[in-house]
């Protein structure tokens, strides 16, 4: 396997240098299937992504090793769209124009993932998606691997008001479209709940906020009522850090007011001491502590590839890893890597997930994930305290928002639609 | 309903039983009878593994009403998270984790019974309303410790389960007990849970005025709870008692507000104090200061890593370390971008932010290179881990040194600059370069050395920073606009300035975000910067002299 690195702008003269040359040769040798990565390298996102792109190398390498696909090598093609968004558009097309990728892996926040939405539309190729997101979405060309909000926000809702009793909450997140969509949601699915709008605090904060003072002085404040409260947090990324530094210094401890985070996993608490958050939870598809054997393979691969045991697996890998597999498989089922040929077979595609069960692509190009409960340990790992008994269907478009609970996905012939209203029987309903 | 007569007498029952046990804890080596009594404790502990979280529960409040303290370590293992269970044969152990293995213990005469790999033995999960419920059962268990902490600590678990069960052993602890700080915790338990149970209404009455005392957001919440009820008497002195909080609250929100300020101002100040010098007395329009800052919390992480593997006693030193390595590994680069890059562009400011700013990003991608992408983790050394209680105000340790921390730097930077000859040197290159010059000052060593002075400052503020904030390469950026935006309000060249703009600039948004939002107190904020700085364009303290006028 070769791996060619193309950063950004010296990327570009070399690509054109090689392209004549180096490409002819490589033909000559051995014909690859070319896997595109486009996750950030560097810039902000990169604390996230970096890890998804060795992911991505670790599998591409494991399926080398099993022969390959359709007969041929696989090879990487890795480019860095430096946390910079409309760069990850230029570098989808040049992923697909220039390298001929037949498939690309990529993006993490949701506005990287609109600003390539057009490419991959225009030049008919496929994306892999592996990160959770608002959902009110679902598009011919792109896989959502990750949870939907019906496979993450709503499970973790249902489990404080069932098993934790919670009556009044607080939403904080950070104030971009992933939060406020999905607060709106929860919101509506509360209120849908019997819960009264005084019981409900809605809290936004900037990117990368680091003072929470007020903020948790005010949760404790809103806890105080005498009824049970909890915080539901989509609060991102590098801001949690200091969040629940601020909490554990007050000593808000779990059992007073539990946080459930939806983007904090494994690779966030790596920069913390966990020992005065145990017991705040998170809620997605799978954590590193799930004990089957198929994760402790999974785990123990990881660890030889980077040769680092102390590297931590999170959800997003897994995502990654089903993506992978359902690719390959639709791949060896249309006995081609043609996008269309490959749309079309890779629906009703359904292969291992790392909790023990399996996970399918439904027609609406979202999967089956079962949602798992952890709470936050003092080595930094998740215990699963609960999960759905089943697996559930990501929904692309919520059943509680007005404007998106009248619509549905489904990319099968002959309804090929990705937002078809079944009020008014028309594809192309409203929403976003 | 119980009367006065029954519960004296019943709290007479507990103490006999508390007897008795402590006598059985006593001798149970050598009887027949205690033996039993150990098999079927064990028994009791195992069926702990099996069953959901309804079953384990049930267990719980079993071994609690069995009342045997030697359940006690068993418990408070399952709280933690070290109580696993072997697939084998469902024996549960106390383990701790080593390496990769579990070492084990017996979870009743704690002995050692060897280790077992990961895929051996499973964890007995629990959850919070587990820790809850076994906070309780631990609470009854241990009023009676030995240490005055932990008798508070099981009365506090009381006061918020307001278990009405714990009445009793709680009147029984109360009678024997000495101190009157855990007394005082004991009552005000005793009070919660009188209210939970259905005691007569002058009972109740009284133990509103007991909770009230408190005056804190738990009695709040408590007294809400029952200020809905359907007793008019109970409801009425509820509300007034609830009033008589909220009062009291008001009063500290205010107190809270201005400490939350004067934090958030020293996190400021450390962050600007450093571009003051570069910035403010310099005029270099230096992009790359954050990421001075940011070097100096990874050489915190670096110094922190080497005290963990060499010499992890003396951790709590790491910081006393870090600061002056800190200073020098900051001081040292910011030498190297004057020398290298911005003394070729003395009065370019425009190429002097473009450079710096390629700068800044030349460091953020060496760092991620050297130590990844990701977060790393700085330890609180314990004079900085948790929080003290002034009245209701919560004052978190790390941010009280912080505060005195950034008034120290402050204060020696302001003795370096007013009252030392390199001080008047800086003062007088950065006046008139020309002059000095001529008057036999080395004018390019002077700027090499204050840039290192403001770049080292910017160091040791990344060692206060990497206490609170991420430790990524992408700390230093989310510090530099408010740092330009403190240095421009306190007055460019001005150190006082610059304390007067952290704090002001800090209190305002702390009074603001509570009304506002954290979002759009920060824009109300900008805006007012803005405003103010078409009023008086040279910030605060505006310097005056022939060197500004030029």
């Amino acid at each position: 396997m070769t791996v060619k690195h193309t950063k950004s702008l010296a990327g570009y003269a070399l690509a054109a240098m090689l392209a004549s040359t180096a490409f002819t040769g490589v033909q000559a040798q051995e014909e690859t299937i070319k896997v595109g990565i486009l996750h950030s390298l560097s810039g902000t996102m990169a604390i996230s992504e970096t890890t998804l792109k060795d992911a991505m190398l670790m599998l591409i390498e494991e399926q080398n090793k099993k022969g390959g696909l359709l007969g041929k090598k696989l090879e990487a093609v890795v480019v860095d769209p430096a946390s910079d968004w409309p760069l990850f558009a230029e570098k989808a097309r040049e992923l697909i124009e220039v390298n001929g990728v037949s498939a690309v892996f990529g993006c993490w926040t949701s506005v990287s993932r609109k600003s390539v939405l057009p490419v991959f539309e225009e030049l008919n190729s496929l994306l892999f998606y592996p990160v959770q997101y608002e959902g009110e979405e679902s598009q011919r060309n792109v896989f959502y691997t990750g949870a939907a909000p019906n496979q993450q926000a709503i499970p973790a809702v249902d489990y404080l008001m069932n098993e934790e009793g919670v009556e009044r909450w607080v939403l904080a997140g950070t104030d971009y479209v992933y939060p406020r969509t999905t607060n709106k949601i929860l919101e509506a699915y509360l209120k849908a709940k019997g819960v009264a709008a005084e019981d409900i605090m809605i809290n936004y904060t900037p990117f990368g906020h680091s003072d929470w003072q007020t903020i948790v002085s005010d949760i404790k404040t809103f806890g105080s009522a005498g009824k049970k409260t909890a915080v539901v947090s989509t609060i991102n990324g590098d801001a949690n850090v200091p969040f629940y530094k601020e909490l554990g210094n007050a000593g808000i401890k779990a059992e007073d007011i539990p946080v459930v985070a939806f983007s904090v996993g494994e690779e966030e608490l790596a920069g913390l001491d966990t020992g005065p958050l145990v017991g705040h939870l998170a809620a997605w598809n799978y954590f590193q502590s799930v004990d089957t054997e198929v994760n402790f393979d999974f785990i123990d691969a990881w660890h030889a590839y980077t040769g680092d045991d102390t590297r931590v697996t999170n959800d997003p890998m897994e995502a990654h890893f089903i993506g992978f597999n359902m690719w390959v498989e639709a791949v060896e089922k249309a006995g081609t890597t043609d996008p269309d040929a490959v749309i079309d077979s890779i629906v009703g595609v359904t292969v291992p997930n790392l909790t023990g069960g399996y996970s399918a692509m439904m027609p609406n190009h979202h999967i089956t994930k079962p949602v798992l409960i952890g709470e936050i340990q003092d080595d930094g790992q998740f215990e699963t305290v609960w999960e759905t008994s089943g697996l559930v269907v990501g929904d692309a478009w919520s059943d509680y928002l007005e404007g998106s609970k009248d619509l549905i996905a489904d990319w099968r012939a002959p309804m090929s639609c990705g937002n078809f209203n079944t009020a008014t029987g028309k594809c192309g309903g409203s929403g976003s | 309903m119980l009367t006065r007569t029954r519960r004296r007498s019943s709290a007479l029952g507990a103490l006999a039983v508390f007897l008795v046990l402590a006598v059985a804890t006593v001798t149970f080596a050598g009887t027949a009878a205690a033996q039993s009594d150990d098999a079927a404790l064990r028994t009791q502990l195992n069926a702990l593994a099996a069953g959901d979280f309804d079953d384990t529960q049930r267990q719980i409040n079993a071994i609690a009403e069995a009342g045997d303290p030697r359940a006690a370590p068993a418990l408070e293992a399952l709280a933690d998270g070290d109580l696993y269970f072997r697939r084998a044969d469902n024996a549960v152990f106390i383990t701790r984790k080593d390496g990769s293995d579990y070492a084990l213990r017996d979870p009743l005469t704690l002995e050692d019974a060897g280790t077992a790999g990961r895929r051996e033995v499973k964890k007995i999960r629990v959850n919070n309303r587990l820790r809850r419920v076994i906070r309780t059962a631990l609470g009854t268990l241990t009023l009676r410790a030995p240490d005055p902490a932990a008798r508070i600590e099981a009365a506090d678990a009381i006061f918020k389960a307001q278990d009405v069960d714990s009445i009793e052993p709680l009147e029984a602890a109360l009678a024997a007990e000495t101190n009157t700080d855990v007394a005082r915790h004991m009552r005000e338990a005793r009070a919660a849970a009188v209210l939970a149970s259905d005691l007569p209404t002058p009972d109740k009455l009284e133990a509103i005025a007991t909770v009230a005392a408190r005056g804190d957001r738990d009695a709040r919440s408590l007294l809400t709870g029952i200020s809905n009820g359907p007793d008019t008497a109970l409801h009425e002195a509820a509300n007034a008692a609830i009033a008589k909080v909220e009062r009291v609250q008001g009063l500290w929100d205010t107190a809270r507000n201005i400490w939350f300020g004067l934090s958030l101002g020293s996190v400021l100040l450390l962050a600007a104090i450093g571009l003051a010098i570069t910035f403010g007395v310099m005029g270099v329009i230096n992009m790359a200061h954050g990421e001075m800052v940011m070097l100096g919390a990874y050489t915190t992480f670096v110094v922190q890593s080497l005290f963990r593997t060499a010499a992890p006693e003396y951790f709590d030193y790491s910081l006393i370390v870090a600061l002056p390595a800190a200073f020098l590994v900051a001081g040292l680069v910011g030498i190297a971008i004057e020398r290298g890059i911005i003394r070729f562009l003395h009065d370019r400011p425009l190429e002097t932010l473009l450079a710096t700013w390629g700068v800044s990003l030349i460091l953020q991608q060496t760092v991620r290179t050297i130590f990844g992408p990701t977060n790393r983790e700085v330890g609180n050394p314990s004079f900085m881990s948790g929080a003290m209680e002034i009245g209701q105000l919560t004052i978190t340790y790390n941010r009280l040194w912080i505060v005195v921390f950034a008034l120290v730097v402050f204060t020696a930077l302001l003795v370096a600059m007013k009252a030392t000859r390199f001080g008047l040197y800086v003062r007088a290159v950065t006046q008139n370069r020309r002059m000095s010059a001529s008057m036999g000052i080395r004018t390019p060593l002077v700027d090499a050395l204050t840039f290192g002075l403001g770049s080292g400052i910017a160091g040791i503020a990344g060692v206060a920073l990497s206490q609170i904030d991420n430790v990524s390469p992408n700390l230093g950026q989310s510090y530099i606009i408010d740092s330009f935006m403190v240095v421009v309000f306190g007055g460019v060249g001005n150190l006082w300035g610059t304390l007067l703009g952290a704090f002001t600039l800090g209190i305002a948004n702390k009074f603001l975000e509570p009304v506002a939002g954290a979002v759009l107190a920060k824009i109300l904020v900008l805006v007012f910067i803005i405003l103010f700085i078409q009023k008086r364009p040279r910030g605060l303290f505006a310097l005056k002299g022939r060197a500004v006028d030029a």
